[in-house]
């Protein structure tokens, strides 16, 4: 089970918002990286999040570029899992490479600073605030072998190939 | 029952018979890097277990992001990319040469290939035929390893083409007009296929400019079928035999269709901050402009700059108006100089950049200050893109940026032609 608050995102939030080029320079020193998290987005996010807590966001989560540093400083930042109503197609596959789970569901109803309970095996999101509960879509089977191996780094280290 | 374009090259690159939504592990003929997504590809690279390339002649790192490198911990990944090339025998490609898009289009891509990279807009290579995308390093770091990854085949949309584009107007514009019918988020997960009788009326290069931004509508690929201007462009760059007609079959099954007819399009311009928000360049005049840049994998090919030229030519740029141009690649660079369209530029006040990704996505060169606003030909107009979240970005074509410099305000092209 996955507790934390939510930090609440509209729609199209690009990875120029989670991680702008102009920080290219500090790609491969990662701590310092990931003080920008979604910086542009939201400037008080990095020092207000905690270990746990969850990224709920509208349509088309993480568009534009495949830069997996996007999904990385979000994991580094303690987020535990991103819940949208829609993801973008690399940034989804990236976050799930990364072992951080991508959760589609109608976020509508879930508003900023919420407590969420987060069930991954059974798809269920409590909003403990609210009371509400929401289910979300199933992850593909073939991402969910990678998640379960904590990336697909660490899948590949142990399988040497893809068994999918 | 007949397969799309991306069907089919899968189905070949797979040994199955791949179908819209089913999962295939295919076998990946081209995967390259590029000096942002390269260093974090080389580190899950060595963290995987694998430990050679599966196939180096056909792996490349580019040096294409942060040329000349502005800053020493830039240097420092550029110093990882090229031991890496060095160590694993992959090809490299060093500062100066080029866009890793255009190198590939111009030097690599084949029909009917797979190709990933890390890099969304990997997209380009669809323009020749090849079902190309972007990944992550992750993903990407695995397939030079494996020589393989796995795909969700893809549902295809059909944008059937009729017509011919009037004067002005380009395959920008029409990529422009597309995404804003389709949405920033209307083909996710699927592949744009693009056919129909007018097909031929648009050139590789312009089929590159569609192919590239066919991500910006969310898209897996964007896919050309190879045909004779394929074939001709093939030769033109000295490799013919890597020609093979790829087409899709007369029945295969689409999610959609959607018609084009290139004589209703008008120049075209994406507001900030997305790219789906678009506007006739005409119903924006108006719209003071700082700084105008054509170049990028988008629209820095040796057309892009005759156009450009063609408007600027014996004119200045407004005084108010930067204009900076980057060549795609060191062929554009040397073409355009011996057909003097680059002399042109200088002479209407343009700044030259070295071929490379220059400004586009905010790394250095041409940093918009606060409350600036900028007409590029690239691709992103994301809040923060070029430099300053305080910024602004329009894109368009090279016709309407070179009419855009010459008023200081955005200017349908058409009026100065």
């Amino acid at each position: 089970m996955l507790r934390g608050k939510a930090f609440k995102f509209g729609d199209g939030i690009s990875t120029d918002h989670i991680i702008p080029g102009r920080h290219a320079h500090l790609r491969s020193n990662l701590p310092e990286l990931a003080k920008h998290v979604l910086e542009d987005a939201d400037p008080t996010f990095v020092s207000r999040v905690k270990e746990g807590d969850f990224i709920v966001a509208g349509n088309n989560f993480g568009l534009g570029s495949s830069r997996e540093h996007a999904p990385l400083v979000i994991k580094m930042a303690g987020v535990s899992a991103i819940l949208a109503k829609s993801v973008a197609r690399i940034f989804f596959r990236n976050a799930i490479n990364l072992g951080l789970p991508v959760l589609i569901c109608d976020t509508d109803g879930i508003n900023d600073g919420d407590e969420l309970e987060v069930d991954l095996s059974a798809g269920i999101v409590k909003d403990v605030t609210s009371g509400q509960k929401l289910t979300f879509g199933k992850i593909p089977q073939v991402m969910l072998r990678i998640l379960d191996e904590g990336g697909l780094i660490p899948y590949i280290k142990k399988h040497g190939d893809f068994k999918l | 029952m007949g397969k799309t374009l991306a069907e089919k090259i899968l189905s070949a690159r797979s040994g199955n018979n791949a179908r819209a939504g089913d999962i295939v592990i295919a076998q990946v003929d081209l995967v390259f890097v590029q000096d942002t997504t390269g260093p974090l590809t080389v580190r899950q690279f060595q963290k995987s277990g694998l430990k050679k390339l599966a196939k180096p002649e056909r792996t490349a790192v580019f040096i294409d992001h942060a040329v000349p490198s502005p800053t020493h911990t830039l240097s420092n990944d550029h110093l990882v990319l090229r031991r890496f090339a060095g160590e694993t025998g992959a090809m490299l490609s060093d500062v100066g040469e080029g866009v890793c898009h255009q190198l590939v289009a111009e030097s690599l891509a084949r029909p009917g290939d797979v190709i990933v990279a890390s890099d969304s807009h990997t997209v380009t290579a669809g323009g020749l035929g090849a079902f190309a995308t972007g990944m992550g390093s992750s993903d990407v770091a695995v397939a030079m390893g494996l020589g393989k990854t796995w795909f969700r085949v893809p549902e295809s949309i059909r944008i059937t083409v009729a017509g011919k584009f009037q004067k002005g107007v380009s395959a920008k514009d029409l990529i422009l007009h597309l995404i804003g019918r389709l949405g920033a988020d209307g083909a996710t997960y699927k592949a744009l296929e693009f056919g129909g009788d007018s097909i031929k009326e648009i050139s590789m290069s312009q089929r590159f400019t569609i192919a590239n931004m066919a991500v910006e509508a969310g898209a897996k690929a964007g896919v050309f079928p190879a045909d004779e201007l394929t074939r001709d462009y093939l030769s033109e760059q000295g490799r013919g035999t890597d020609y093979q007609p790829v087409f899709p079959d007369a029945d295969a099954v689409y999610e959609q269709t959607m018609q084009i007819d290139l004589n209703n399009l008008e120049p075209t311009v994406a507001k900030p901050h997305t790219v789906d928000n678009v506007a006739l360049a005409r119903e924006l005049k108006g719209t003071k402009i700082q700084q105008v840049f054509i170049g990028t994998c988008t629209n820095g090919r040796l057309d892009d700059l005759e156009i450009a030229a063609e408007i600027l030519k014996g004119k200045k740029r407004y005084s108010g108006t930067r204009l900076i141009v980057a060549p795609a690649s060191r062929q554009v660079l040397m073409a355009s100089l011996e057909k003097g369209y680059l002399q042109t530029l200088i002479a209407a006040g343009a700044t030259v950049l070295p071929p490379g990704c220059g400004p586009c996505l905010g790394l250095h060169q041409g940093a918009l200050g606060d409350e600036e606003a900028c007409l590029s030909t690239s691709n992103r107009n994301f809040k923060g893109r070029m430099g300053n979240p305080r910024g602004f970005v329009y894109l368009g074509s090279p016709a309407t940026a070179a009419a855009t410099a010459l008023a200081g305000e955005i200017t349908d092209p058409r009026e100065v032609m």
